[in-house]
């Protein structure tokens, strides 16, 4: 007999009293200064999609700059690595993470544990604010002299701060206090995700009841909290660096022919801080992903999720093993070459939680009931870009594999995939799911194929051959492609290839944009729950939601959430907090 | 039932890519053929895992598409089938970390008769220094960088003496020795690559780094930089000759030649400096 997490033995009384929320009394505490988790969670969303634009118009600008040298006259070399920079900083910063933990976070948490809100909320409102605020200061950069820095999104000292690269008078300054300002903001809002996953679940929701989703962002939200702090530090360092002399990062070294007043300190060590964080951030955006795409598939696929509690260990393994992989970045970065044998291991390991959570989303649709809707297609495609880049992770994870391989157009091409492409592709499915949650009507689904197909295979096709540039040699950070003699003429034309099908994929983008906004006024009505869904999001007394979430009494969990298509059972579904039916327990008891 | 189609195009069109594309490594120049194995290992294995996941999916898309009266099957876990699909996976990891581990200890061993080299990375040049006759690089430091000693050595190290800088030319090698690379750089980090040679290394400043190499094919081959450096980072090029051990003989002994040449010319001139004071 298999064990179903069923409401065995009745319901655990209530362990938190139902707390009075704050009242917003006027339009500005309602909507601007807003403390409920849903408005805070809309602003994060709004602000973190905006900057994805803008990032996707700089990569845009990127691409027409490599297909076609020079002919942007305004793209000096100068202005190609800021582009790069802000374009990773924006992606991963300011797009990924804060979508995920800020946007999904905020939204799903208090609704899929059945609780009022946050149990912050005006620490959870400061969130926010701190983050706007590092996006301002992000985007100032653009205004002062000499831009924003260039360093590379990793920043590395002691380039990052000496003659060569721009940015240095002001635009690096701009980007540690920006990082600095945002790791505030978000440690306001993950402690709020953290302490609510472990105190504001309501009456039956154990641990083992809550969707993936949650455990995704939850375990996502205690390593932020954990690996922030390490690019926090590396931050302050290189600022004391650079405008107090201090020598944390900074060897003795000449710089344009003048010995500068450095001396002892270590490049390699601001590596390894980076990577500290670095490497968890990786998970720290793939974890709420691999959260989110297996509820998308087992809502869609009308069947419960297969294999719960190994999906539940593994999230929880690859949390924990992500703090000891960091050096796989830094295998030919001049540290102790033994180091290799260890982060070797431990990075392939990983592999192994990774590859059960992939065969357990594929075990799911596996005598399934499939249906193909705009967020499943997603879920769908997400599988395949991630199969796609976790397997050319195995390449550059294997030390002795990563020496020619690193610091290639294929470690380019790799990190799209995986953390670019397959999480975005999550974050468009869980648009598409949630959006009739959040305001009432479904996004239009024509629109939606369209702009399916053209990013799933669009984004494809850009990455896919872009390993084999890198396996051919062409490093990565270059302002052109140049000649060299191992170079063919098809390589420049692959180069323009994946440069026209990057401007198509980024136009598809703004027919997002418009069902986003046309469907708020003539989106189809979607009524409470449109997908049949178990979580409790769907069982809210209206939607969207009222302020407080649920009616007067908050719900009763007496499930988990994955009871689709259960023998005997009326429907195909039966909500988390429907009590358990007629000889339910009798019949499924172990 | 588009979805099924193309979940089949994507396998079998990427298989087909890696097979028929044109842009492939470049043909191998030293001893890493070892390298150039564990990533056709790695293509082999990880293929076709991505192909039977996506073959699967798309079976699944296929055959348990909805359709009016079909019903999904309940079932939470498995626990054999889990267990299963873990113990393959491991074994799979296995047989790609096993030998990317021996590779790697191969990799950063030095045999013993290796002879060393330095390479300087400096915004945005390379500067070469092979030892002369004694087999020995001297001692520098960055403090003792000056106009006529580029790379700083120490001048009062024996080792250093007949020590040949060679800037703003290709580097030669000797084709079959093992050669040791010291790297160093002056400002900022770089990255040694010649994607014949496989190998690379970054460049610190600050402290050197080293990698070794068999060179075991006879021509002329680009150098890259493979560390962002700057703005003058795709421009950081260089070129390594790689040729049989008697025209190399020549090559250096050139190169002492105007080694030796140079020397005197500064110490004439720091003569006639001190004749005029």
């Amino acid at each position: 007999m298999v064990d179903v997490p069923l409401g065995v033995g009745g319901v655990p009384p209530a362990e938190v009293e139902d707390v009075e929320l704050y009242h917003p009394k006027s339009w500005v505490t309602h909507y601007v200064f807003s403390q409920d988790a849903k408005i805070i969670a809309v602003q994060y969303s709004v602000t973190a999609l905006s900057i994805g634009l803008v990032a996707l118009m700089l990569s845009w600008l990127m691409r027409v700059q490599l297909a076609f040298p020079g002919a942007l006259s305004f793209i000096d070399a100068d202005a190609y690595y800021q582009l790069i920079t802000m374009h990773g900083m924006m992606m991963v910063v300011y797009v990924l993470t804060a979508l995920f933990l800020g946007g999904f976070g905020n939204y799903l948490i208090p609704l899929m544990l059945g609780a009022r809100d946050m149990v912050f909320p005006y620490a959870n409102m400061l969130s926010f604010w701190f983050y706007l605020l590092a996006v301002v200061v992000l985007f100032a950069s653009f205004a002062v002299p000499g831009g924003p820095t260039g360093a590379g999104w990793t920043l590395y000292p002691p380039q990052s701060i000496t003659a060569g690269t721009p940015g240095l008078a002001w635009g690096i300054i701009m980007m540690l206090v920006s990082l600095m300002i945002f790791i505030i903001g978000f440690t306001m809002g993950g402690l709020n995700y953290v302490v609510t996953v472990l105190q504001g679940r309501t009456r039956g929701m154990t641990l083992m009841r809550m969707p993936l989703t949650v455990w995704g962002i939850f375990t996502a939200s205690v390593m932020a909290l954990l690996a922030f702090p390490a690019l926090f530090v590396g931050a302050v360092m290189m600022l004391f660096d650079r405008l107090l002399g201090t020598s944390f990062f900074m060897p003795e070294i000449i710089e344009q022919g003048a010995r500068l007043p450095y001396g002892g300190g270590s490049p390699i060590l601001f590596q390894h801080l980076f990577w500290f964080f670095g490497h968890p951030e990786v998970y720290i955006v793939a974890l709420p992903a691999f959260g989110i795409v297996s509820d998308l598939i087992s809502v869609h696929a009308r069947r419960n999720i297969f294999g719960y509690r190994m999906m539940v260990w593994a999230i929880v393994a690859i949390g924990a093993l992500s703090f000891v992989v960091w050096a796989h970045h830094m295998y030919v970065s001049g540290m102790n070459p033994y180091f290799g044998f260890f982060f070797a291991t431990t990075t392939l390991i990983i592999a192994i939680p990774t590859a059960i959570k992939v065969y357990n989303w594929v075990l799911t649709l596996w005598r399934g009931d499939i249906h193909l809707t705009v967020p499943m297609l997603f879920a769908l495609a997400f599988i395949v870009t991630f199969v796609n880049g976790g397997l050319t992770g195995l390449f550059l994870g294997n030390v002795v594999v990563d020496v020619p391989l690193s610091d290639t157009m294929f470690v380019v091409a790799h990190f799209h995939m995986v953390m670019g492409v397959a999480p975005i592709l999550v974050i468009f499915g869980a648009l598409y799911h949630w959006y009739p949650k959040v305001t009432g009507r479904l996004l239009n689904v024509p629109l939606g194929q369209l702009h399916f197909w053209v990013t799933f295979l669009g984004a494809y096709l850009i990455f896919f051959p872009m390993h084999y540039l890198g396996l051919m040699g062409v490093p990565r950070r270059y302002y052109e492609m140049g000649e060299t003699a191992i170079y063919p003429q098809s390589a420049h034309d692959l180069n323009i290839f994946i440069t026209v099908t990057a401007l198509l994929v980024g136009a598809a983008q703004f027919a997002f944009v418009f069902n986003l906004i046309w469907s708020l006024r003539h989106g189809r009505e979607a009524g409470g729950n449109p997908w049949r869904a178990c979580s409790l999001e769907w069982q809210t007394s209206a939607t969207p939601p009222p302020h407080g979430n649920f009616g007067k009494e908050l719900p009763i969990v007496y499930r988990w959430a994955y009871d689709y298509n259960v023998p005997g059972a009326p429907e195909d579904f039966i909500p988390q907090n429907q009590p358990p039916l007629a000889g339910e327990i009798a019949s499924r008891a172990p | 039932m588009h979805v099924v189609l193309v979940l089949v195009l994507v396998a079998i069109g990427s298989v087909l890519f890696h097979f028929l594309s044109p842009w492939w490594w470049t043909p191998i120049a030293s001893n890493w053929q070892y390298i150039d194995d564990t990533i056709i290992i790695t293509f082999w294995i990880t293929g076709v895992v991505f192909v039977a996941v996506l073959l699967f999916m798309a079976y699944c898309v296929w055959r348990f598409r909805h359709r009016e009266g079909h019903k999904a099957a309940f079932e939470p876990e498995n626990r054999r089938l889990e267990t299963g699909l873990t113990v393959i996976t491991g074994l799979g990891v296995a047989a790609m970390l096993a030998p990317g581990l021996f590779v790697w200890n191969h990799f950063i061993t030095v045999p013993p008769d290796a002879s060393e080299i330095e390479i300087v990375g400096q915004q945005w040049q390379w500067s070469f220094r092979l030892p002369g006759k004694d087999g020995k690089l001297g001692r520098s430091s960055i403090d003792s960088i000056a106009d006529d000693n580029p790379l700083g050595l120490d001048k009062n190290d024996p080792d250093g003496r007949d020590d040949v800088v060679v800037q703003s030319e290709d580097l030669h090698l000797p084709i079959g020795k093992p050669i040791k690379v010291v790297l160093r750089s002056t400002d900022v980090l770089h990255n040694f690559y010649v994607p014949e040679f496989r190998a690379k290394m970054d460049i610190l400043p600050g402290s050197s780094t080293y990698f070794w190499l068999t060179p075991t094919r006879t021509g002329t081959f680009d150098i890259l930089c493979a560390e962002l450096c700057g703005t003058g980072h795709p421009y950081m090029r260089g070129s390594v000759v790689v040729e049989e051990q008697l025209s190399y003989d020549v090559w250096l002994d050139s190169q002492q030649r105007r080694m030796v040449a140079q020397q005197d010319g500064t110490k004439g001139q720091k003569g006639e400096v001190e004749v005029q004071q």
